[in-house]
């Protein structure tokens, strides 16, 4: 792999990138590049097809056809490289609130192996980062919703990933907390170069956050662009909750399933 | 720009180890600074195996129905009811994958770079130290049976061993059922259908010379006996090893292992 080139390379790239479950067409033939060091969202109804992109560009699961790569490795084979280069922040609250935040940062620094001379300085680093130096030593299960998602921010970061995948990263959080998160995913970006790649149901976030957005329906992309764009195509007064309906209005009571929909009122209920 | 995405060097072929035993101690580390925090689990476990002893064992040994040689029926009984209340704690940790797949917590593990038979391996050594929490208080309520116990370091060092390579390996049965059910009410049902099967299949409580040749032929491949083979050579005084503590010790390790590769492989499966 040529490490010179990485910087001009796109950091996550799919072409024809497609997931079938039975008959049913989760994604089909996804083709996307996202810039390095830009923030991109990703957008569609419940059972759109975006959790399973990022479960196949997250080495969870296997394209059934296409490819993707993501800081350049290709995620079928090169899955170990993909993982060193990328961090992941799940929409559920999974923190171990049995454990100090300290405790939760080790566990991390250790599993992405930053050597043990750096590795209390590197936790240190990302307390202070997110704004949990006082709470270090807390157990996390007195932690508030905002504090737990930027804990959780902090474990993915601390091996410097070149790319980092947020799933709803603030579902269930208040005002407040939710533009701290925002705060501390554009100082990523700014200090580190950091890409984003997020998915979000949070219009606003879309629109404040994010340089490109794709909303997804029914596993394809139907439309891409940046947030101003997208909103000018649609309408002179649009906004990206018209721009949203435009596109995806037409399916948006039969997408997710039962245990989405569980999941992310469980994770709105335990931070909220 | 930071070293993005660095991983030291470690990943070189000989140092591939060394990363496999840091990940896989530092899952265990997580699951006991957990355990020591909230003990009380510790403490309620040990109601099982009293009353087997208190109740059953004292009946029982009363009968002197059960030939066991040299040595009453209760010392007989003792290291069976250690590993079949170690077993039983094994046999339920599986539950604990399910558990984080909802949590989100085997997500975020699962796309860490860390091995996947290090996830289950370390997992299944805190099993291994659960197990040897219930070590404890059975030489402490042999003890206050009047048990004639061997003291030796050895002896109580080789308890220790087979306790936590018997926990190990049953638990990783437990993961591996887990990863193929996927759902905690189908995950229980199977346990309670596992548990007794193994027990009564083995020679914790009766030796293999009074069972049934049929009965006897599952005694053998079940790894319970070769476990309770093992303890009751190095527990108690007069305990003689039927199978040999060197191929109790090889059926178990190679059990083990085969059970943590199979498992390693199944373990992306709990979160599709």
């Amino acid at each position: 792999m040529d490490q010179n080139a990485e910087v001009a390379l796109p950091a996550v790239e799919t072409l024809g990138l497609t997931r079938r479950f039975g008959s049913l067409w989760a994604v089909s033939e996804l083709s996307l590049e996202i810039a390095a060091g830009s923030i991109f969202g990703l957008l569609g109804p419940n059972g759109a097809g975006k959790t399973t992109t990022i479960k196949m560009l997250t080495t969870m699961l296997a394209p059934s056809a296409g490819t993707a790569r993501v800081a350049g490795f290709d995620v079928v084979r090169h899955p170990v490289e993909v993982r060193r280069s990328m961090g992941y922040v799940s929409q559920m609250v999974s923190a171990d609130g049995a454990l100090t935040g300290y405790e939760n940062l080790l566990l991390f620094a250790r599993l992405y192996a930053i050597p043990r001379r750096l590795r209390r300085q590197r936790i240190l680093d990302a307390l202070e980062f997110m704004g949990l130096s006082e709470s270090a030593s807390q157990l996390v299960r007195n932690y508030s919703g905002g504090m737990i998602r930027r804990l959780e921010i902090a474990e993915s970061m601390m091996h410097r990933p070149a790319v980092l995948f947020l799933d709803e990263p603030t579902v269930g959080l208040d005002p407040v907390a939710r533009h701290a998160v925002w705060g501390h995913l554009r100082g990523l970006r700014e200090q580190f170069g950091t890409t984003i790649l997020m998915t979000t149901h949070d219009m606003e976030e879309a629109d404040e956050l994010c340089e490109t957005l794709a909303i997804m329906n029914l596993g394809r992309v139907v439309a891409i662009g940046s947030p101003a764009s997208l909103k000018a195509e649609v309408g002179s007064q649009a906004n990206l909750d018209d721009v949203f309906i435009h596109y995806a209005g037409g399916s948006i009571e039969q997408g997710g399933n039962y245990r989405d929909i569980a999941r992310t009122r469980r994770t709105a209920s335990r931070l909220g | 720009m930071p070293e993005r995405g660095a991983r030291p060097a470690a990943s070189a072929e000989g140092l591939a180890i060394l990363d496999f035993v840091r990940d896989t101690l530092a899952l265990a580390d997580v699951e006991l600074r957990k355990l020591f925090r909230d003990p009380l689990e510790l403490l309620t476990r040990a109601i099982q195996p009293t009353l087997w002893l208190l109740i059953f064992g004292q009946v029982m040994g009363r009968l002197k129905a059960i030939p066991t040689g040299n040595m009453s029926y209760l010392t007989f009984m003792v290291p069976g009811v250690l590993a079949q209340s170690v077993l039983f704690i094994a046999i339920f940790y599986g539950i604990s994958v399910i558990w984080e797949r909802d949590l989100g917590i085997l997500q975020k593990l699962l796309a860490t770079p860390a091995p996947r038979s290090a996830l289950v391996l370390g997992k299944a050594l805190s099993a291994g130290v659960r197990g040897l929490s219930q070590g404890f208080i059975i030489y402490l309520l042999a003890l206050a049976l009047h048990i004639p116990l061997r003291f030796r370091v050895g002896s109580i060092a080789g308890v220790a061993g087979f306790i936590i390579l018997g926990s190990a390996l049953f638990s990783t049965f437990s993961l591996s059922v887990a990863c193929v059910v996927r759902t905690r009410e189908r995950f229980m049902g199977v346990g309670q259908v596992l548990t007794m099967p193994l027990f009564f299949t083995s020679n914790a409580i009766y030796p293999l010379s009074i069972m049934p040749p049929w009965l006897r032929a599952l005694a053998k491949v079940n790894p319970l006996s070769y476990q309770v083979d093992a303890l009751r050579t190095l527990m108690v005084q007069g305990g003689q090893s039927v199978f040999g503590l060197g191929k109790d010790f090889t059926v178990l390790l190679l059990g083990l292992v085969f059970l943590v590769l199979i498992t390693a492989k199944l373990y992306p499966n709990v979160v599709q």
